[in-house]
């Protein structure tokens, strides 16, 4: 198993990822969409730093968890209040700023 | 063996991920296949010797982050009726052309020879030796993530709550 | 380590944590009669032995077994029929990385008192738990009933809470013996300290004074980490959803919470799950805070020594390794009577308050607690040079 296996499993999550969120409408999925890129690029860097022996890979990891953590807080409460204040979690109706 | 178990959990991880993007059902079996994802993913992080991140990405992103996500689905109750129209079939073929063509040219783009793996010693990507590293070269880092975590926090209680006083 | 001792030790830890699971119903029902003033269990019988209730356990199993098993209308029936697993199998092989023992040598091979010597031992146990959230998160939504979604909204956020405090009160203990192994920690906690010490150090006393050698503390987690010890057991009593935590099932307001549709063994494996986790956590406390197989100033060393003299060095071996798996038994014993007697003395918190204590009281003690510990040791580490 080399670094070419890992990248291309890697490249398949992250496409998956950029479909769901260009073509799923629900807002929730979405999101789970953005997560799986963000892992995606992870699974990428960890390959990287095990090729090189270089921790570095691994903290921009640990980097790019705790950015995820604090997104998906935040990225949550907003879903609630948008639920609360339209009740839909579907991505079109919620497009007030469209013109 | 080592083979098997990057086939099975690499095979998992991309099943479970068209999982997610497929079902329109309903958003906990969503919910789901991202965990199985997460998971698959944790087991080929410690195949690469990247165990403490293996086992962080078990308790942050299928301890946590998607229970968060099943906690908010099951909160705002989302069984069909307010999900909203899905269907836009153009849309999808192109995606799906586009995702399938650009995957290919990244395989195809690294299919060359590549170095091999670098030798490593045992204390690789443990405990002692990431937090070596994160206490002396990424100080900074460290901290700026403290502070971020801080800010999320506060920005989600004020967003969440129904109405500020 | 071998495979083969591998699978041989994994295989054995399994059968021990289900024993555990039918015994610790028959504990469960004795010492709360004990606590009550009651007899318990004593009636089932096989040809006239009734083995102080031990008989009950079995009759609960096939009462369990040759019940009716219903799904009801509109489940998920897929997920109504894996969630009892999904929160058993994880309480079973927490075991993996507890060590009930040290490492033994003995004609020529050696044991080492653990499945998996894993370097990140803690952080395994608390990963393995997070999984186990989603059996009764998942259990609560499949069954499709209005009851059982709420006590899933009530795990999940209590998972979520509780699981911060427990992970972030521990903390202070890793700082001190410098490692997430849990065979490390043990090893350390062999050891004793000389608390006056710092009398020598002053000038206030030449070096070796008697008194000061006299007074020794052990370096157990309970005695260097009191106020942490509490914090986490508090939270990992709240991970395990038993009274006096237990909201999600909270059966005055939401009938049974989360595992309301469930009948049959796999309504049972929801109980085992809890019984067996009661056991883990017995294990982790002890292995942690309580000096794991240690003895107070009797380390293991000194106790091979001992009996080398008297038995030689192989049978010295064997024989500390039979002390050390009895001590920690009867630690992970004491602890397991001590959750008894919470479970069976508290009322039950109400929701808000389960959401105050952890967010307002145990985490803001436990970030202090950390603060406070990394104080101590710079200023152990001044003093002792």
């Amino acid at each position: 198993m080399g670094i070419w296996d890992y990248q291309v499993v890697a490249a398949i999550l992250f496409m998956i990822g950029v479909l769901g969120v260009l073509t799923r409408r629900n807002i929730i999925v979405m999101f789970m969409c953005i997560e799986l890129m963000l892992n995606a690029a992870n699974l990428s860097l960890i390959s990287f730093s095990r090729l090189w022996g270089n921790l570095d890979g691994q903290i921009f990891v640990f980097m790019v968890i705790v950015v995820a953590a604090v997104e998906v807080a935040v990225g949550l409460a907003i879903m609630i209040s948008l639920v609360r204040n339209r009740d839909t979690v579907n991505i079109e109706d919620t497009s007030l700023l469209k013109w | 063996m080592e083979q098997i178990l990057f086939y099975v959990f690499s095979g998992l991880a991309i099943l479970s991920a068209i999982g997610l993007l497929v079902n329109v059902r309903n958003t906990v079996n969503a919910a789901l296949s991202l965990v199985v994802c997460m998971l698959s993913l944790a087991v080929l992080f410690i195949m690469l010797h990247a165990e403490f991140v293996g086992v962080l990405q078990v308790m942050v992103y299928a301890g946590a982050i998607v229970v968060l996500f099943l906690f908010v689905v099951m909160l705002l109750n989302l069984r069909g009726g307010n999900m909203g129209a899905e269907s836009q079939p153009v849309l999808k073929l192109v995606g799906g052309a586009v995702a399938v063509g650009a995957t290919v040219k990244l395989a195809t783009l690294l299919d060359r020879p590549l170095k091999p793996w670098a030798d490593i010693d045992p204390e690789f990507g443990t405990v002692a030796h990431i937090g070596r590293v994160f206490y002396t070269d990424y100080m900074l880092a460290f901290q700026v993530a403290g502070v971020l975590l801080l800010a999320g926090i506060v920005a989600a209680v004020i967003l969440a709550k129904r109405e500020i006083d | 380590m071998e495979t083969s001792t591998v699978v041989v030790s994994v295989f054995l830890f399994s059968i021990i944590a289900l024993v555990f699971m039918p015994i610790m119903t028959w504990v469960e029902r004795k010492q709360s009669a004990l606590m009550q003033d009651r007899i318990g269990a004593n009636r089932a019988e096989i040809f006239g032995i009734r083995a102080i209730g031990l008989i009950h356990p079995v009759t609960d199993a096939i009462k369990m077994f040759t019940k009716e098993d219903v799904i009801p209308t509109g489940a998920n029936r897929f997920l109504h029929a894996i969630c009892p697993f999904i929160a058993v199998v994880p309480a079973i092989v927490s075991f993996a990385v507890i060590p009930y023992g040290g490492s033994y040598t003995a004609w020529g091979s050696s044991w080492s008192l653990v499945v998996a010597d894993l370097d990140y031992g803690v952080l395994y146990i608390f990963a393995i738990g997070s999984i186990a959230a989603y059996g009764s998160i998942l259990a609560g939504w499949a069954g499709n009933n209005n009851w059982g979604m709420l006590g899933s909204i009530r795990v999940a956020a209590q998972m979520l809470s509780y699981e911060v405090s427990m992970g972030i009160s521990v903390v202070g203990l890793f700082m001190i013996y410098g490692t997430l192994r849990l065979t490390d920690i043990g090893v350390a906690q062999q050891e004793t300290f000389r608390l006056l010490g710092f009398v020598e150090h002053f000038g206030w006393a030449t070096a070796g004074t008697a008194w000061v050698d006299f007074i020794k503390i052990p370096l157990w987690g309970a005695i260097l980490q009191p106020l942490p010890m509490f914090i986490f057991l508090a939270a990992i009593l709240a991970e395990n959803k038993r009274p006096p935590f237990d909201t999600p099932e909270g059966e005055s307001e939401i009938v049974a919470g989360y595992f309301i549709e469930y009948s049959g063994m796999k309504f049972g494996l929801f109980t085992a799950g809890e019984l067996v986790e009661v056991v883990v956590i017995s294990a982790l406390m002890a292995a942690l805070f309580l000096g794991g197989w240690s003895i107070p100033y009797l380390p293991e060393t000194a106790i091979i020594g001992g009996l080398s003299e008297l038995f030689g060095p192989n049978l010295a071996n064997v024989l500390a390794m039979i002390i050390a798996v009895h001590v920690f038994f009867a630690k992970v014993l004491a602890l397991i009577f001590f959750q008894m007697l919470i479970r069976w003395s508290l009322p039950r918190f109400r929701y808000d308050q389960v959401m105050n204590l952890g967010w307002k009281i145990l985490l803001p003690l436990s970030i202090a607690n950390i603060v406070v510990t990394g104080f101590v040791i710079l200023l152990v580490a001044e003093i002792t040079g």
